[in-house]
């Protein structure tokens, strides 16, 4: 596979002070269906220190959340199989475990809150059971009392007003954003080392995912949680994460401290979704710049690099070779041809809907 | 929740009145009374004497009359005398009740303690061997009718142990008064557990697909946790819904299970009264028939309140 020697050679993240609690090393997750093999995570590395904040950004159907759940072991199968790779959790590769052993990670080392807080929680249990099942679960030396105490102080954490009356509530009887905090409650209820947020904020309203997002990072300062951000939405990477990873058709593009990244990007897909961003400062009446096209079919992705049929910079190069993952700063990766002239300012790429 | 009860006590109510109506009128529609039948057995019609039993039985009265005075009576607790028998209808109706009301809980439990699991692990193991086996057979109760079933039982019976456990008042033992129901419930109830299995199935299928299973798997549930507490628990509602139906079907399988298995139950007693225009006897079995029916499926909306809060706080 070209491009492979490349990103092995490019996996050993900058040298970070806290040790890693999470290593991803080569994942791969392919979906074996009719229509061929979809490679949704192909060859994907990245490290997560404790108490860090890490964000995985890319547009639906670039492998993020496949990424998060094959780290815990619930990649639908069939059709889906990690086909490589390596998940160590302080050295133990939940990849090469049995189920047991991947249970007592889920919900207890390894937490994840989803998406959609309206369909996530089973609507015939009260907010309480749900909160308590995952203490039942995993800490067993607790007693009913003490589990029903821990349910209604997690709910008092998340800064669920009456938390006594709503852990006797059921799911329908929470607004969106409460329904969120309860999964938060649940996912931190065992103190995990790690915290996989899948689009935590997506189906939440504006003013309650603010709130939300600002809730996690406490919490994570206050417990000292790695959290995993997926989002699609750049300014919720700006305001929390420390470390970016730009994830295109299953695989990193891009990966950088948070600042870094922002201030020079060095893959034009990361330059594309900032250009998506609105600016209430700015006082042009432009377009939103818009990435042309869509995410190419994973199943029949171009030999050369996967964003060239939507890149302004596309060269016959990078249609016809897969750019290597390298780094071209400190701590700051791409593949892309054409990343050293991002860097050096040479010839400013036009993109979409600019100018 | 009490407005809810209260809603569904009045619809019962109507239901029960509307049913009361259509069973009097149709079996009026029915073509001769029980003066006919009389007069058929005997080889010929004496007009005067056919008259004279027609204003006895108070035939002769309009229909609206015959009506209120059969509700009228009813709500006193009179269901008037069997036109064959001469005796009370009470007499006649009362002690074949237990007999009927076993052998449909019988069915009824064996459907549902059959049915259920049997879903959850075909929908479990989708597309296994186990499965395709398991819908083999589903399909196959749905397709067999009970009386065939029930004579297939005697048969299989007969072979292997040499013996039909008969029906009698007076068992032996408590293992021949289990046997005496459990075959014909087993007729009766293999169709209904067949029914209950595939929608289960389904229904289960459906939930294991939710977000919400996916909740509980990433909090380290076991498989079992998940699909009984998680999975079960939301799959088995349209399942109750179901069970309730089920038992107003379960009475028109009693009545032909019965006669092959020889017992003197409310069903078959219902049958020979129709032959015989026994206005009395079949117009208040049929409503009982009825009001249980609708009792049952009164409870089964309850039932529904308890398993889903987003019913029992809609008001």
């Amino acid at each position: 596979m070209p491009g492979e020697t490349a990103t092995l050679a490019a996996t050993e993240p900058a040298a970070k002070a806290a040790p890693a609690v999470l290593e991803v090393e080569g994942l791969k997750t392919w979906f074996f269906t009719r229509g061929g093999i979809v490679r949704a995570v192909d060859d994907v590395s990245f490290s997560l220190s404790e108490g860090e904040t890490l964000a995985i950004v890319g547009e639906s159907g670039c492998g993020k959340s496949i990424t998060a759940l094959s780290i815990l072991g619930l990649v639908p199968s069939p059709p889906g199989r990690i086909v490589g790779g390596a998940v160590r959790l302080r050295g133990t590769d939940l990849l090469r475990v049995d189920e047991e052993a991947m249970r007592r990670v889920r919900g207890n080392e390894i937490s994840m809150i989803f998406q959609e807080p309206m369909t996530s929680l089973n609507p015939v249990l009260t907010i309480g059971a749900q909160i308590e099942e995952a203490l039942t679960l995993h800490q067993t030396a607790l007693s009913r009392a003490e589990v029903r105490a821990r349910a209604v102080e997690m709910l008092q954490l998340v800064r669920i007003p009456e938390p006594e009356r709503r852990a006797k509530e059921y799911p329908h009887q929470l607004s969106g954003g409460m329904r969120q905090r309860a999964m938060i409650a649940m996912a931190l209820s065992c103190n995990p080392r790690v915290l996989i947020a899948d689009e935590p904020t997506t189906a939440l309203d504006v003013t309650i995912q603010a709130q939300i997002l600002e809730l996690i990072l406490d919490l994570q300062r206050r417990l000292g949680t790695a959290v995993i951000l997926i989002t699609h939405d750049l300014g919720v990477v700006a305001e929390t994460a420390q470390r970016v990873i730009v994830m295109y058709a299953g695989r990193k593009v891009e990966e950088a401290e948070v600042f870094a990244l922002f201030e020079q990007p060095l893959h034009p897909y990361t330059r594309g979704l900032m250009g998506s961003i609105p600016h209430l400062v700015d006082e042009t009446t432009e377009r939103l710049a818009e990435i042309p096209g869509m995410v190419p079919a994973l199943n029949a992705l171009p030999p050369g690099c996967a964003f060239a049929p939507r890149c302004t910079m596309a060269t016959d190069r990078c249609r016809a070779e897969m750019p290597p993952y390298r780094e071209w700063q400190a701590g700051h990766f791409s593949a892309c041809w054409h990343a050293e002239a991002l860097m050096t300012g040479r010839s400013p790429p036009p993109l979409a809907g600019e100018g | 929740m009490p407005a809810y009860i209260a809603r569904r006590f009045m619809l019962m109510l109507l239901t029960l009145f509307g049913m009361s109506v259509l069973i009097f009128v149709l079996l009026r529609l029915m073509p001769g009374n029980v003066a006919d039948i009389l007069f058929d057995a005997s080889g010929f019609i004496d007009p005067a004497e056919r008259a004279r039993i027609e204003e006895e039985l108070g035939l002769d009265q309009p229909v609206v009359t015959q009506y209120v005075q059969w509700i009228g009576a009813l709500l006193r607790g009179d269901l008037g005398f069997s036109y064959v028998s001469e005796r009370p209808a009470i007499e006649e109706i009362l002690p074949r009740i237990p007999v009927t009301a076993q052998l449909a809980a019988w069915s009824l439990l064996f459907s549902v303690v059959l049915g259920v699991p049997l879903g959850v692990i075909s929908a479990v193991r989708q597309n296994t061997g186990l499965d395709y086996a398991l819908r083999l057979v589903s399909l196959s109760g749905l397709s067999l009718p009970s009386f065939w079933l029930g004579l297939l039982i005697l048969m299989a019976f007969v072979q292997w142990f040499g013996f039909i456990p008969i029906y009698t008042e007076t068992p032996a033992t408590p293992w021949d008064g289990f046997l005496i129901y459990a075959l014909p419930a087993l007729a009766v109830g293999f169709r209904s557990s067949a029914l209950i299995m595939r929608l289960t199935r389904s229904s289960m299928l459906e939930v294991l697909r939710q977000d919400f299973i996916r909740t509980a798997r990433a909090k380290g549930a076991t498989e079992q946790t998940m699909n009984y507490r998680h999975a079960l628990r939301n799959a088995v509602l349209p399942v109750v819904t179901i069970i309730g139906i089920e038992a107003a079907f379960l009475i028109g399988g009693l009545i032909v299970t019965e006669t092959v298995f020889n017992i003197p139950g409310l069903a078959r007693f219902l049958v020979e009264a129709i032959l015989w225009r026994d206005y009395p006897i079949v117009q208040n079995l049929v409503m009982l028939i009825a009001v249980v029916v609708v009792a049952v499926n009164f409870l089964v909306d309850m039932l529904y309140a308890v398993l889903d809060p987003r019913i029992r706080y809609a008001d």
